[in-house]
């Protein structure tokens, strides 16, 4: 979903930003640096952000760090092994990881709708919370509104930040973020709620509430009037009720978007993007890349998941399709002929995927760089994590 | 055709033409969703539920047909897969459809529907509010409407989708198409997305808007509409689409067919795959095989297939599990193979080809 700030702000491509070609991205320097403090993987929807954001932050700990990662919607088997099935906004610690280098894991599933109504409970008193909480626009705001998923992981991340440093539990928080462009709407946040606040057409819903104001131009006459036609005045009297009593929370809204805004931005926060081989998730990478170098947001590589593996040896696949069409010529069913037809399959994917990342490189060659090869099964169990580990850090 | 061209504003400066009916022939027969009038094509992402709109958007437009294929997510896919300029809002040829052995293929049209616009052109066809629609726009209503306000972006979207498939009196030069495909938002979003109008006439409890939110649901709810899902055959894409159909099916959301994209190739049979996973592969055969075909062993090259066929081979077995496991959603399923060498306009209608022999379409 798109953003107010993306109309209308034209943006343009962003090209190379270094001389020179892509470094390999050393994800154990980067895990065991203590200056890390902040891990947020964005990518687009099915290239294993949430498994790499776990793999990571099991790494970390075993590494010595104590992380807790925050995910958004992990596969069942996976929250399982995790011990987060339970969806009740608060970090449990995950059994099972390797404590020796005294480090330790704790995990927690983001409830968007729990995160945003404590936000609500503790910024208002509590018959005007109560008022807010039960208003038809608020319960549909809260939990469908697009957007308020990305902005809630935020939220959630600003709460468990301040927490670990008044308490000194986490030194290491890792954050998985929704599967879309608008993962990266809480950067626009502060703008967006400014906005919104100025906005003439919230002034202008407020204005009943706000006593008689002198908003009774024509211009006024005609909007409600519409309005009124379009949505039916009792949908407009709740749409009043719920920003007049939102009003007043919006304020400490805007100022802890400013403060998250600042803590991505500050020296320990490092970006991952994660991608898969194929041109979609690319190009979204790559709009992640030049959105975030744009906002002037730490970025510390590019993590392409699930890669075809390199097949052995150097027939090539033209070479290979045409010697398994002779064999087929006399025996159709033969098995070698069908082994030289998929090792043709596979080099042309590892072909094509090379070219694409070779392409990404080209254009911005300033992103290290790391490489996982598929594996053939699922991960849900923390050996798997750990593989996958593994061959972050290029094992 | 004709009496259409006017809403067909500015004609396009590309039609992609498909393959000339003497090179391709599929042969027309029944298919699976006859009374269908709205494919809403789902997926997780990463699983090319874009590709599989398309191409069935190709498969349905056979001779004499118009198909319109929307996009509601403003990525411009379809323009990309189709490699056209960008689509405005409004309704464009962009294709012809595959052909059939009766004779022309028919059109693919293409929407790329955004809310802004949606929301504009709703007020002035069933408001007449051209001056107040601007004036809505100059306070901001617009923009709340579109992006702050909870839900009314999917209504709007949802909303002109209803207003393709339903054409009435107050678009009277528009093409009245024999289908409408709709590239719709992911899976986890799907039956959220599709019943927002629901969720919104709970809100509206009277007035105008909920007398169209509820036209909206009775089509959405009808027979008429069928809700496809893309995925692949890997563990959390089968979850999430048996998830998916629960869900659709508890909102009373007409579940259509289940489209298995990128399946693995099947050069090795079943005893192959077994000695495969066992490493009992006869290396000698394979070895003279080699020769015979005059391609060298040189470094290690069947040490290097025998792994590549084990891997395969566990892949493969993955596969079947979850292929049981499609199996066991009691749905029609379809299954599009994985092309090597990615998907530009050609395989678009490879894969329109496969649907149609499938019965999709």
């Amino acid at each position: 979903m798109s953003t107010p700030a993306h109309k209308t702000r034209s943006r343009s491509r962003v090209g190379p930003l270094t001389e020179g070609t892509a470094s390999s991205l050393d994800v154990d320097a980067l895990l065991d640096d203590p200056h890390t403090g902040i891990i947020v993987c964005c990518g687009s929807g099915g290239v294993g952000k949430t498994t790499t954001s776990a793999a990571l932050a099991l790494r970390a700990a075993e590494h010595g760090r104590r992380v807790v990662v925050l995910t958004i919607d992990p596969a069942r088997r996976l929250a399982q092994s995790m011990g987060i099935e339970a969806l009740d906004n608060t970090p449990r610690p995950v059994v099972g990881v390797a404590t020796e280098g005294g480090g330790s894991l704790d995990a927690m599933m983001l409830d968007m709708k729990r995160t945003f109504d404590e936000v609500v409970e503790s910024q208002a008193a509590p018959e005007k919370a109560r008022q807010i909480l039960e208003n038809p626009f608020y319960i549909a705001l809260s939990s469908s509104f697009a957007g308020t998923q990305e902005y809630m992981a935020m939220e959630k991340l600003g709460q468990i930040h301040a927490a670990a440093q008044r308490e000194g539990t986490y030194d290491l928080i890792v954050v998985d973020t929704p599967p879309s462009r608008s993962a990266l709407d809480f950067l626009d946040a502060p703008e967006r709620l400014s906005s919104f606040l100025d906005g003439r057409f919230i002034r202008l819903l407020l204005a009943p509430a706000r006593g008689p104001a002198r908003m009774m131009s024509a211009g006024f006459g005609i909007i409600t009037n519409a309005l009124t036609k379009i949505l039916g005045a009792q949908v407009l009297r709740d749409m009043q009720t719920f920003v007049a009593a939102f009003d007043t929370l919006f304020g400490g809204f805007r100022q802890r978007a400013q403060k998250t805004f600042e803590l991505l931005q500050a020296d320990g926060t490092a970006f991952l993007v994660v991608a898969a081989p194929e041109p979609d998730a690319l190009r979204e990478a790559a709009y992640f890349v030049e959105r975030l170098s744009e906002d002037r947001m730490p970025l510390a590589g590019l993590i392409v998941n699930r890669a075809s593996p390199q097949p052995e040896g150097v027939l090539s696949a033209d070479e290979a399709m045409a010697a398994a069409a002779r064999l087929r010529k006399h025996e159709p069913d033969s098995l070698t002929a069908g082994l030289l037809r998929l090792h043709a399959d596979q080099s042309r994917m590892v072909e094509r995927e090379a070219r694409l990342r070779e392409r990404f490189a080209a254009a911005h060659p300033e992103v290290p760089t790391a490489v996982v090869p598929a594996l053939a099964g699922d991960v849900h169990d923390l050996d798997g994590l750990r593989r996958i580990g593994d061959l972050l850090a290029g094992g | 055709m004709t009496g259409h061209a006017a809403r067909i504003q500015g004609l396009p400066r590309v039609t992609r033409q498909g393959p000339a009916n003497t090179l391709h022939y599929v042969s027309e027969q029944k298919h699976d969703w006859p009374r269908v009038r709205l494919h809403v094509v789902t997926g997780k992402g990463g699983t090319g539920k874009s590709t599989v709109a398309a191409a069935l958007a190709l498969a349905l437009a056979s001779h004499g047909k118009n198909v319109l294929l929307c996009e509601v997510e403003g990525r411009q896919g379809i323009a990309r897969m189709f490699d056209v300029d960008p689509l405005p809002y409004e309704e464009r040829r962009i294709a012809t459809g595959l052909p059939g052995p009766e004779g022309s293929p028919g059109v693919v049209h293409a929407l790329h529907i955004d809310p802004e616009s949606a929301l504009l052109e709703y007020l002035a066809m069933y408001y007449k509010l051209g001056r107040a629609g601007r004036a809505l726009d100059r306070f901001g209503v617009v923009e709340f409407a579109t992006t702050i306000a909870p839900g009314v972006r999917d209504v709007l979207l949802t909303g002109k989708v209803f207003e393709a498939v339903q054409r009435n009196s107050r678009n009277k030069s528009a093409i009245r198409y024999d289908a409408v495909v709709l590239d719709a938002p992911p899976t986890g979003r799907i039956a959220q997305f599709l019943n927002v109008n629901n969720e919104l006439a709970g809100l509206a409890r009277m007035g105008p808007i909920k007398s169209q939110a509820d036209t909206v649901m009775t089509l959405f709810r009808s027979p008429r509409t069928a809700v496809h899902l893309v995925t692949v055959l890997e563990e959390m894409p089968v979850q999430e689409t048996a998830d998916g159909i629960g869900e659709l099916r508890e909102a009373g959301l007409p579940v259509g067919g289940v489209v298995v994209n990128l399946v693995r190739p099947r050069d090795l049979d079943a005893g192959d795959l077994t000695s495969a996973l066992a490493g009992s592969l006869d290396r000698s055969t394979i070895r003279s095989d080699l020769k015979e075909a005059g391609v060298e062993d040189g470094n290690g090259l069947v040490d290097g297939l025998v792994a590549e066929a084990r891997d395969h081979a566990e892949r493969r077995a993955l596969e079947d599990e979850q292929r049981a496991l499609v199996g066991d959603l009691s749905v029609p399923t379809y299954e599009l193979p994985r092309l090597a060498g990615g998907v530009d306009l050609g395989a678009l209608y490879e894969l329109a080809t496969e649907l149609r022999k499938q019965g999709m379409a």
